[in-house]
């Protein structure tokens, strides 16, 4: 028998790296180096959020409080969120934007194709519908890596700042702390240190043919699962909240 | 969006009488004028212009509402609002190609509106305050936009009329949804209706100034007219969308900021206040709240952008003569 309260945290978990991701990407909108990636970027940031609240509506029928997909997404204190940091992160320029995401997508891409074995029906179906939206995220993602690691001096060196900034987030991703072991042995949940070689392996491919490499990394960020986060997520927690909290209980 | 009633659009052109009457002939048959078609040089230069226009309108109307994606209130929303914004950029993409089949590149187009050249609807240089604005703005300016775009699906130049049939279904889907918005705040708190009315008060002006100057100032409009570029003039427009909007507005139990606003039972139509043309002109010739940021946002993303757009292009260049020398290898 799965814990419910353990499933709730699991869910919230899954659904705060995809609704964070999702903000994040959306701050481009309008602002991105072409009009095609405006709409790409958008794209993803929607596949994401539609993730998210199938997470979080999910989470709120598990918890069986009566909190809905928006209680969950927007009313609670920053150290209830669990999100890995990478995806906190603030943008930088495209080609953190774009280390990031590859970093993350092929991760998820991994997770998602894990989780459609999963014991949990619900999860399941999330996952059968995300593996197709991710399949898409990691190959943008990775075309622009090639693209900006080949193209220009300053493009590559730009593709070299950013994988030195993010390569030190990427070790929580794999992380199998307290709650990722249960989920995992009660069968809902992957054992992620199981897909991380295969992650390395896909990352390495991309980055090779990119002319680029991994930074050496010999020590590796950790906290958002425990809800100890980086100083980025509270501004960003201010946005996504502001309305909820400055309009307390209302339908919009 | 948006279509703006045509700013500045010299009609003028210098072909021969007959090659004039030739394709007036085929332009009153209603035959679609197609790109590769002879044309008179004024009746491409206002297409350009107007589609251009039309363009830059898109992609500057990105700006107002995607300063509230981040802060939507409910994931729905945030949904539906990043999708109305990503539709935006869409039409842009679309609208930019048909402006090319005539001749003029994107680069070129964008250049012209980074450096002020061109003009965009007007309706974007005036700030989204409040979650009620992104509610009125889908509502009132998708919904005149609508009414522009609508008469442009009879347009004679094809692409631009192919263009206007693809683009109005997903417009009248923006209106539905920003009328929804404003119907969801009118029936919820006191707070709520104020934000709405007060958003309504913003917008309803700079939304009848969407449909250009009166007809009697509008110079350009009789070629356009006669090219059937354009199928109704900007007051006529103008008159049809009060109407449709004024029984919308009631529905909500909100207010149209027109004292002078009243249902003239022989025209069948309202008869309401003059638009103060001294802040239209005033915004369009550049001083509005927000010209200055708006044009700033987008020079900042186009200069923030280049070296992406180089390496993108350094790429391509470098594949292509990969498998040129690879080709050649093979013969
Ligand atoms: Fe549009
Ligand atoms: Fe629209």
């Amino acid at each position: 028998m799965v814990d419910n309260n353990l499933l709730f945290q699991y869910l919230l978990r899954l659904g705060d790296d995809q609704q964070i991701l999702s903000q994040r990407l959306s701050e481009w909108c309008g602002h991105a180096p072409t009009l095609e990636e405006d709409l790409a970027l958008a794209n993803i940031a929607l596949d994401l959020l539609g993730q998210a609240r199938s997470l979080y509506t999910y989470a709120g029928e598990v918890e069986g409080a009566g909190r809905d997909e928006d209680q969950l997404a927007f009313l609670r204190y920053e150290n209830e969120y669990t999100n890995a940091l990478i995806v906190e992160r603030p943008n930088g320029d495209f080609a953190h934007t774009i280390t990031r995401q590859l970093f993350y997508s092929v991760y998820m891409d991994l997770h998602w194709n894990a989780l459609l074995s999963s014991k949990d029906e619900t999860v399941r179906a999330i996952a059968a519908k995300a593996v197709k939206e991710v399949d898409y995220h990691v190959r943008h993602a990775a075309e622009w890596v090639i693209r900006l690691g080949q193209g220009t001096e300053e493009s590559h060196q730009r593709m070299v700042e950013a994988l030195e900034e993010f390569a030190i987030y990427t070790g929580e991703l794999f992380e199998m702390d307290d709650l990722a072991q249960q989920m995992f042995k009660a069968g809902v949940g992957v054992d992620l240190t199981l897909l991380r070689p295969e992650w390395e392996q896909q990352i390495a491919a991309v980055l090779g043919e990119a002319g680029l490499r991994m930074p050496e990394v010999n020590w590796m960020q950790t906290g958002g699962r425990s809800g100890e986060h980086t100083e980025h997520l509270g501004h960003l927690l201010c946005e996504l909240q502001y309305m909820q909290r400055a309009y307390p209980g209302m339908t919009w | 969006m948006y279509s703006q009633g045509l700013i500045g659009a010299d009609g003028s052109t210098v072909e021969t009488e007959e090659f004039l009457e030739a394709f007036q002939k085929r332009v009153d048959a209603e035959q679609k004028i197609e790109p590769n078609d002879p044309m008179p040089e004024g009746y491409r230069r206002t297409l350009v212009r107007q589609i251009s226009q039309h363009a830059h309108s898109e992609i500057v109307g990105m700006l107002p509402e995607g300063n509230w994606i981040t802060r939507a209130p409910t994931l729905r929303r945030k949904a539906a609002l990043l999708a109305k914004v990503q539709d935006e950029g869409g039409h842009g993409l679309y609208l930019y190609s048909a402006a090319e089949t005539l001749g003029v590149s994107r680069e070129e187009l964008t250049d012209q509106l980074l450096t002020g050249a061109a003009k965009y609807s007007s309706i974007f240089n005036y700030p989204a305050l409040t979650w009620a604005d992104i509610g009125a703005i889908g509502w009132l300016v998708d919904g005149a936009a609508i009414m522009n775009q609508i008469a442009l699906c009879r347009c004679s130049y094809g692409p631009y009329s192919r263009a206007m049939i693809r683009i109005c279904k997903e417009e009248s889907f923006h209106q539905r949804q920003g009328y929804e918005i404003l119907l969801t705040l009118c029936r919820g708190t006191d707070a709520q209706k104020k934000m709405a009315q007060e958003a309504v008060n913003r917008i309803w002006w700079p939304a009848l100034m969407m449909f250009g100057p009166h007809d009697s100032a509008s110079t350009h409009s009789d070629q356009s007219m006669h090219w059937k570029i354009k199928r109704f003039s900007n007051d006529n427009l103008r008159d049809k969308f009060v109407n449709a909007t004024v029984p919308q507005a009631e529905y909500l139990g909100l207010t149209v900021p027109d004292p002078n606003l009243k249902w003239n039972e022989e025209k069948q139509g309202y008869d309401y206040s003059d638009i103060d043309w001294d802040e239209f002109w005033r915004v369009v010739k550049g001083d509005g709240i927000c010209n200055r940021d708006r044009i700033k946002a987008r020079q900042k993303a186009h200069r923030e952008g280049a070296w992406v757009r180089e390496a993108a292009l350094a790429f391509a260049e470098k594949r292509a003569g990969a498998a040129d020398a690879a080709r050649t290898a093979a013969e």
